[in-house]
C-alpha cells in the first residue's frame, strides 16, 4: 500500500542522504520525495511517498525514526489529513484544440503561467487525483514537457496522533 | 583562553576518559599527532594497518565495555577503517573514529588524500560527522560519544578538516547534552511485560534465546535469575555467547547454522520463544518461515527495527533487556508458587534426552590432529578463565562449539560481517583493556594472513596475545561448502602458500610453536600459554577434512541438519582442481 510520510528534520547538510540512502540501502521503494526549509531554519520538514506491505511500511518509519537527524516521523496515510502537489505541464494544443486547453483549465483551476504561439505552460495544484485527472487530459491534446514538485502533506488541525 | 581543534579533541577525549587511541599518522593529522608527542594520559598505539587499529578498538571496547577509539588520516588511512566500522556496526560495538580530513576549502575538490569518508560510511556508521567549525568540535564530540555508547551503541565517525583542527576556539566542554532527534527508549513497556509474564506461566515449552543485546546491557544475572526461576532452557547466540553459564544445566549452547541440536530442536518444539537482545539473523533462523513454527515469541529488544524486521513477535518490548528483566523477573516473583519445576518437567526431560541423543562430537584420532581437539584441549587447560578472540571460518565456529564460556565478554567474534582478520588485533586490544588476562585468538591459517602485520603491535607494546592457528591449508569453511554442495571442486580455496608461521612469529621478535601430531599439542599449548611471556604463535597442523558439524544448510529450517558421519581414520589425498 501507498503511504505518505512526513519527516520533521535537523536541517543540516547530509540529511537528505541519510534519508535517501536509507531507501536505496534498504531496498524500499520512493515515489516522490519532497524537501523544504520550516517556519525555523533549524528544521527542515521531508514529504515521502512510499509503498509496500504493512511490515516494510513499519519498518521505513522505525528506521527513518532511528536516524539521528530525523526529530519526528508521521505516516499521516493513518490520520486525516491534506496532500497537494504542483505540477508544471507545458501543452501544444492544435489551433483548434487551443479553447478546449484554455477551457479545461479553468474547470481545474489551473493557471496559464506562459504562452506562445504553439504552447501553453499550466500551473495545477491539487490532489493525486485531480492531478492525474488533468495530466489524462492533456494528454491526447499533446504534453511536451511536464515537471511535479512531488506531494507535501500536513495533518488536518484537531487531529491527535 | 582560546586553543587549537587539536587541544580541543585531546582535551575533549580526556574528558571521556579515554586512555588508548588506536591510530596510524598522515599529512592532515600531523599536528594531532604532535599534541601526542608528550602526552602523558592518553596513549596512541601505533598499528601497522589502519582496519587494525579499529579491530583493536573494537576488541578494547567488546572486552571492556568502554568505547573503542581510532584516529587516522584522511583518504586512504580513512577508507582503510572502513571494514573495521562496518565489523563493528553489524555487531552494535561503541567506537568513535575520527578521520583527519583535506581543509574544508579544498573539499569537494579531489585534493591530495582526499575522501567522502562521511558520504563512505553514512550506511555503516550509526551516526557521523563532518566538523566545519572548530567552535562546534567539543559539542560534537560529547555527542559522539553518546551515540556510540547508548541505546543500541555503534560506530560513530567523526571528520575533521585540517583548517579545523589548527584553528583556535574556547574550549567549553558540555557536561551534559540533549539531543533534539535521538531518544533511546531503556524502561520497557509495563503492559508489555505483564503480557509477556502471562505467556511464562501459561507455556509448557519455553526457550530463551540469548543474543548480544544481554552482553552489552550486562544482564546476564537477570538472565539467569529468570532463566532458573522459571525453569526455562537458554541458547545463546553467536554474539550472546557467554551472557549465560554454559556449563548450566539449562545452557543450549549456540542455536542456528552451526548449532547444538539440542538448541535447534528446542526453538522448533517450543511453545514460547523469548528472545532477548537478538534479531533473528538468517544464520540463526535458517529457513524463516519455518522457524520455531508452534511457538508464540517474545522479544525485548532496545532497537525498534530489531523487532518484526524478520519474524512475526506476539509481544513486542522495546527497550533495555536489563530494565526489561527485572521488572519482568519481580513480577514473575511475585506470581510464581513454585510451580515451574513440576510445569517444565517433561519439556526439559524431552531437552536432556536431545542432549543425548547427540552432543556436539568429532572423530578422535591419535594420527592426525583435529582442530576441535584443540579448542577443546584451551579449554581444559585454560580451565576457561581466559579471553578467546577468533577469525571467521571453521576455526570461529569450532571456537564457539568447543570451549564452554561462563562468563560475558569473554568470546570475542565477528558475528554479523563475519570479518577475516578481526581475531587477532581484537586480542591485542583486549589485551589492553586486560593486561593480565589471558588473551588467545583462535585462528585460521587464511584470516591469519588478513592482520599479520599486528604481531608488531604486539610485541612492541609487550602484549603476551596467544594466536592459536588451526591450520588446514585451506580457506576451510568455503572448501567445506564446496565439498558439500560443489562437488569436491576446491576452486581456489587451497592455499598453496602458506608461511611458515614459527618463521614469521621469530621475524617479528615473537616466539613461535608447531604441532605436527596430537601428542604435540598438550606441551605446545602449556609452553606457549603458560610459559612463554610474549607474544605467540601456535601452529596447529590440522586435518584439513574437518568440517564444522551439525550443519544446517543455507535456506533450510534449522531442524534440518547435517552431521558427520563417523570416518574411517584416513588422510585423503588432497584433490585440488588448478
Ligand atoms: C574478509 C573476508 N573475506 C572473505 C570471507 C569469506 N570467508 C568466510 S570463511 C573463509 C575461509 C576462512 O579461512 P581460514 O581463515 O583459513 O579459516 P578456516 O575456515 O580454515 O578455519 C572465507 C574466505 C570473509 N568471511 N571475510
Amino acid at each position: 500500500m501507498r503511504h505518505t510520510i512526513t519527516l520533521f528534520v535537523e536541517n543540516k547538510f547530509g540529511v537528505l542522504s541519510r534519508v535517501s540512502g536509507l531507501f536505496s540501502g534498504r531496498g524500499y521503494n520512493i515515489e516522490s520525495l519532497s524537501v523544504g526549509e520550516t517556519i525555523d531554519p533549524k528544521y527542515a520538514q521531508m514529504t515521502i511517498v512510499t509503498s509496500g506491505d504493512d511490515l516494510i511500511i513499519e519498518q521505513i518509519n522505525k528506521q527513518l525514526n532511528k536516524l539521528i537527524d530525523v526529530i519526528k516521523v508521521t505516516d499521516v496515510t493513518e490520520f486525516e489529513h491534506v496532500e497537494r502537489e504542483m505540477i508544471l505541464i507545458k501543452i501544444t494544443p492544435k489551433p483548434e484544440k487551443k479553447a478546449e486547453v484554455l477551457n479545461l483549465a479553468g474547470i481545474f483551476r489551473g493557471r496559464i503561467i506562459d504562452s506562445s504561439e504553439n504552447t501553453y505552460t499550466i500551473e495545477i495544484t491539487g490532489d493525486e487525483k485531480k492531478i492525474e485527472a488533468f495530466i489524462g487530459l492533456m494528454k491526447p491534446i499533446g504534453i511536451k514537457e511536464l515537471v511535479r514538485t512531488g506531494k507535501v502533506a500536513i495533518l488536518r488541525e484537531g487531529i491527535k496522533k | 583562553m582560546k586553543i587549537t581543534g587539536a587541544e580541543i579533541l585531546i582535551e575533549s577525549l580526556k574528558k571521556e576518559g579515554v586512555k588508548y587511541i588506536f591510530g596510524y599518522p598522515g599529512g592532515v593529522v600531523l599536528n594531532i599527532f604532535d599534541m601526542l608527542y608528550e602526552e602523558k594520559d592518553i596513549n596512541l598505539i601505533l598499528t601497522r594497518h589502519e582496519q587494525g587499529a579499529v579491530h583493536a578498538a573494537d576488541g578494547y571496547a567488546r572486552a571492556s565495555g568502554k568505547p573503542g577509539v581510532v584516529l587516522v588520516t584522511s583518504g586512504p588511512g580513512a577508507t582503510n577503517t572502513v571494514t573495521g566500522i562496518a565489523t563493528a556496526a553489524m555487531d552494535s560495538i561503541p567506537l568513535v573514529v575520527i578521520t583527519g580530513q583535506v581543509p574544508t576549502m579544498l573539499i569537494g575538490n579531489d585534493a591530495f588524500q582526499e575522501a567522502d569518508i562521511v558520504g563512505i560510511t553514512r550506511p555503516c556508521t550509526k551516526h557521523n560527522y563532518l566538523v566545519k567549525d572548530v567552535n562546534e568540535l567539543a559539542r560534537t564530540i560529547k555527542e559522539a560519544f553518546i551515540i556510540a555508547t547508548s541505546g543500541r551503541p555503534g560506530p560513530v565517525l567523526i571528520d575533521l578538516p585540517k583548517d579545523v583542527t589548527v584553528g583556535k576556539a574556547e574550549f567549553v566542554w558540555p557536561e551534559k547534552l540533549d539531543i533534539e532527534g535521538y531518544k533511546p527508549k531503556y524502561e520497557g513497556n509495563k503492559w508489555m511485560i505483564s503480557q509477556a509474564a502471562g505467556m511464562i506461566e501459561k507455556s509448557k515449552k519455553a526457550v530463551i534465546v540469548a543474543g548480544g543485546g544481554v552482553v552489552i546491557s550486562a544482564a546476564h544475572k537477570e538472565l539467569k535469575e529468570l532463566a532458573e526461576m522459571a525453569q526455562i532452557p537458554v541458547t545463546t547466540t553467536l554474539m550472546g555467547i557467554g551472557c549465560f553459564p554454559e556449563t548450566h544445566k539449562l545452557s543450549l549452547g549456540m542455536p542456528g547454522m552451526h548449532g547444538t541440536y539440542y538448541a535447534n530442536k528446542a526453538i522448533q518444539e517450543a511453545d514460547l520463544l523469548i528472545a532477548l537482545g537478538m534479531r533473528f539473523d538468517d544464520r540463526v533462523t535458517g529457513k524463516v518461515d519455518a522457524f520455531a513454527p508452534n511457538a508464540s515469541i517474545i522479544h525485548v529488544d532496545i532497537d525498534p527495527t530489531s523487532i518484526r524486521k524478520n519474524v512475526r513477535v506476539d509481544v513486542p518490548i522495546v527497550g533495555d533487556v536489563k530494565k526489561v528483566l527485572s521488572v519482568l523477573n519481580k513480577v514473575l516473583k511475585t506470581e510464581s508458587k513454585g510451580q515451574w519445576t513440576q510445569v517444565r518437567k517433561a519439556w526439559l526431560n524431552q531437552v536432556e534426552q536431545w542432549k543425548k541423543e547427540r552432543p556436539l562430537s568429532y572423530t578422535k584420532s591419535d594420527q592426525v590432529i583435529k582442530p576441535q581437539f584443540v579448542v577443546e584441549k584451551i579449554y581444559e587447560l585454560t580451565r576457561g578463565d581466559a579471553i578467546i578472540t577468533t577469525e571467521v571460518g571453521q576455526n570461529q565456529m569450532w571456537a564457539a562449539q568447543f570451549y564452554k564460556y561462563d562468563k560475558p565478554r569473554t568470546f570475542i567474534s565477528s558475528g554479523g560481517l563475519g570479518t577475516m582478520g578481526f581475531g587477532f588485533p581484537a586480542a591485542i586490544g583486549a589485551q589492553f583493556a586486560f593486561p593480565d588476562k589471558l588473551v588467545i585468538d583462535i585462528a585460521g591459517d587464511g584470516s591469519i594472513q588478513m592482520n599479520i602485520q599486528e604481531l608488531a603491535t604486539a610485541v612492541l607494546n609487550k602484549l603476551p596475545v596467544k594466536v592459536a592457528i588451526l591450520n588446514n591449508g585451506f580457506l576451510g569453511m568455503v572448501r567445506q561448502w564446496q565439498e558439500l554442495f560443489f562437488g569436491e571442486r576446491y576452486s581456489h580455496t587451497q592455499l598453496d602458500i602458506v608461511p611458515d608461521f614459527v618463521k614469521v612469529a621469530e621475524s617479528y621478535q615473537a616466539a613461535g610453536l608447531r604441532a605436527t601430531k596430537p601428542s604435540e599439542v598438550e606441551p605446545v599449548l602449556k609452553e606457549g600459554l603458560f610459559k612463554i611471556k610474549k607474544p605467540v604463535f601456535m601452529d596447529f597442523q590440522v586435518d584439513w577434512t574437518e568440517k564444522v558439524f551439525p550443519m544446517v544448510p543455507a535456506g533450510a529450517p534449522i531442524d534440518h541438519m547435517l552431521f558427520d558421519e563417523p570416518r574411517e581414520e584416513k588422510q585423503k589425498k588432497l584433490k585440488v582442481v588448478k
